[in-house]
């Protein structure tokens, strides 16, 4: 294949352009210079034949770029024709004289002020949005709780059961390493720094009343966001992009009663004994270390422990879990429902699930944290 | 239109899944310029012969030579040049859902070639024109279009970079009948101008009445019979009798004819 190149022979105002070698996709990048060239040396040009009789190849790259070599010349005002077309590229030329017709979508100097307050105003009303559609959820939700209490048989049990078991049996291990860890970490830290004035005993105390009233619950509520929530919106999100809700729905059946509420009855009874296994494992995690770190015996850590804490401060922590695990579960399913038909929706709202149910049940801690205050517990 | 060069060859392939055997020592020819079509029952490995020649299903044995070259003898480089040379249609469209209807078509364009931005808009501009869209659809992404645009913007895509072959899998299925006969012709069209062959797998014998050159058949594993579709209507085989000359195909028969 020669190389593609166009000559010119310019005779006053009158300009003769010949093409040759192939025009094809391969060469389009050096061609469209060559156009680019040819164009702005011949300005003052008004008539401009363009000879295609030498022409090996031609694609619709090159196609294009003869197109657009003429629309350049008669856009200034002068003829331009093309010759020597051969019957097999007449074809692909008439089509590309019908294209790009359209005047472009004018980048229209986007205002970088006006965008950035754009971009807030949509964060923020996204915000409300997102309020909305969890109050709707929940407030759907509890119809269909009413409905199922009145008729308990409607629960679908073997449902509930099998999101029992993935989210809460299988989460187990997870969790109880986990936990187990960070109450070991916080017991090391702990007896370092108390240890300078003396008061290794009280890490016991810290411990305690640390773990069993926040970050027991604390921890299983982020591990079981990242790990079931996300999981909850991918399914009900995919469910979405395939029509399957749509199916659902039309069979008469409520997806919130036969998606949503097992997921969130399952969520409710596995959040909280997470949270009682997670503690006692990093209670476990802490004694440990209290002593083989700190040499305290067993039966002095027991002693220690029976006093520092008291049952509220084991329900207090045990009052939360449900309600996280509520908040987690309904923001999930909301995500899920939210997916449109794209896979990058898919994956934003799963990212966007998790962020969300974490942040929120920070927020719901802060609200018990004021709301035990109060009641003096 | 010469139709003597072969552009794909296939021999003695076998290709299966455990102890399944879908092919059983098939042989196919696609000549150049000319529009194939390539029907069979349902699950008798139509799909499994394209994405076997595309090369996304192994084989177990025979050679599949394209454009005179046999595919498996190829290093990863050669391969690639080949594989520009093709366009793939896929049932679904199999559109890339994050990126808009331009962008897909952009996509092969600005990974192979190393063109200017503007260039590159105006070349995936002018296919997705024509391939009969309105320029307006160029910044909806797939899931606002319907499917009849997704089909099209999808064979944009497939022709992207000027193949000299286009694989479509099922282009009309999911179409209602105006439109199948509208993407019939729009595939004729475009097979004239840019001087394509074409391998169609279709169940739509109103295509295959209207725009297919040759048709091959396949059955059993093996491709049964080969020709044009007046050897296939005259054909005694029972299962071209039944495929052909059955209620449905006398109707589409019918319509093309008078």
């Amino acid at each position: 294949m020669s190389a593609a190149s166009l000559t010119a022979t310019a005779e006053g105002e009158r300009v003769a352009l010949a093409a040759t070698g192939a025009w094809t996709a391969e060469r389009a990048a050096e061609l469209e210079e060559i156009i680019d060239q040819t164009v702005r040396r011949y300005q003052g040009a008004s008539d401009v034949v363009i000879d295609l009789a030498k022409l090996e190849r031609l694609d619709t790259f090159g196609a294009w770029l003869i197109e657009r070599l003429k629309r350049a010349f008669t856009g200034r005002g002068s003829t331009a024709r093309v010759i020597g077309l051969s019957d097999a590229d007449r074809g692909l030329m008439e089509e590309l004289q019908l294209v790009n017709r359209a005047p472009g979508e004018t980048g229209a100097a986007a205002n970088r002020i006006a965008m950035a307050l754009d971009a807030v105003g949509r964060a923020v009303a996204g915000i409300g949005w997102s309020l909305v559609v969890l109050t709707q959820l929940l407030g759907a939700l509890t119809m269909v709780i009413a409905a199922t209490i009145a008729h308990p048989t409607r629960l679908r049990l073997t449902s509930v059961v099998y999101h029992l078991e993935r989210v809460g049996w299988r989460a187990v291990p997870i969790i109880v390493l986990s936990t187990f860890l960070i109450g070991a970490i916080i017991a090391q830290q702990g007896i370092f720094h108390f240890r300078t004035f003396g008061a290794e005993i009280y890490v016991v105390d810290m411990v305690g009343i640390l773990v069993l009233r926040e970050v027991g619950v604390l921890i299983v509520c982020v591990m079981v966001a990242g790990r079931s929530g996300s999981a909850y919106t991918a399914e009900i999100g995919s469910m979405k992009m395939r029509e399957e809700i749509d199916a659902l729905r039309t069979m008469g059946f409520d997806p919130v009663e036969v998606l949503v509420l097992p997921r969130i009855v399952a969520l409710v009874i596995a959040v909280p004994l997470l949270t009682f296994l997670g503690s006692m494992a990093a209670l476990y995690g802490a004694g440990l270390v209290c002593w083989l770190y700190g040499g305290m015996t067993p039966d002095i850590l027991l002693a220690r422990l029976r006093e520092a804490i008291s049952l509220p401060t084991f329900t207090v922590g045990m009052i939360k879990a449900p309600f996280m695990a509520l908040v987690i579960g309904l923001v999930a399913c909301v995500e899920g429902f939210e997916v449109q038909g794209s896979a990058a929706s898919l994956g934003l709202r799963t990212t966007s699930s998790v962020v969300k149910s974490i942040f929120l049940v920070i927020v719901l801690d802060g609200f018990f944290a004021m709301f035990f205050a109060a009641v003096g517990m | 239109m010469t139709k003597n060069e072969t552009v794909i060859s296939v021999r003695d392939l076998v290709v299966g899944f455990g102890d399944v055997t879908v092919l059983d020592h098939a042989a196919l020819d696609v000549f150049e310029g000319e529009i194939l079509g390539f029907v069979g029952g349902s699950g008798a490995g139509k799909s499994v012969l394209m994405r076997t020649i595309i090369g996304l299903l192994p084989k177990r044995q025979g050679t599949i030579e394209v454009f005179g070259t046999d595919l498996a003898a190829l290093g990863e480089r050669e391969r690639r040049t080949i594989e520009q040379r093709w366009g793939v249609l896929f049932q679904q469209g199999a559109l890339f859902s994050s990126l808009t209807a331009l962008q897909n078509v952009q996509f092969p364009i600005r990974e192979y070639l190393d063109l200017s931005p503007r260039l590159t808009e105006e070349i995936a501009l002018a296919k997705l024109e024509m391939v009969g869209l309105s320029p307006d659809v160029r910044g909806k992404y797939p899931a606002e279009l319907s499917g009849g645009m997704i089909k099209r913007v999808a064979l944009a895509r497939a022709l992207a970079l000027d193949p000299d072959i286009v694989f479509l899998d099922e282009p009309t299925s999911g179409l209602d009948p105006i439109g199948a006969a509208e993407f019939d012709e729009l595939i004729r069209t475009l097979q004239r101008t840019l001087g394509l062959s074409v391998f169609m797998v279709t169940h739509d014998l109103d295509s295959l009445h209207a725009v297919c050159d040759r048709i091959a058949v396949l059955s059993e594993g093996r491709v049964i019979a080969s020709g044009p579709i007046e050897t296939m209507l005259a054909s005694e085989h029972p299962w071209l009798k039944s495929y052909f000359r059955g209620k449905r195909g006398r109707q589409s028969q019918r319509l093309v004819h008078h």
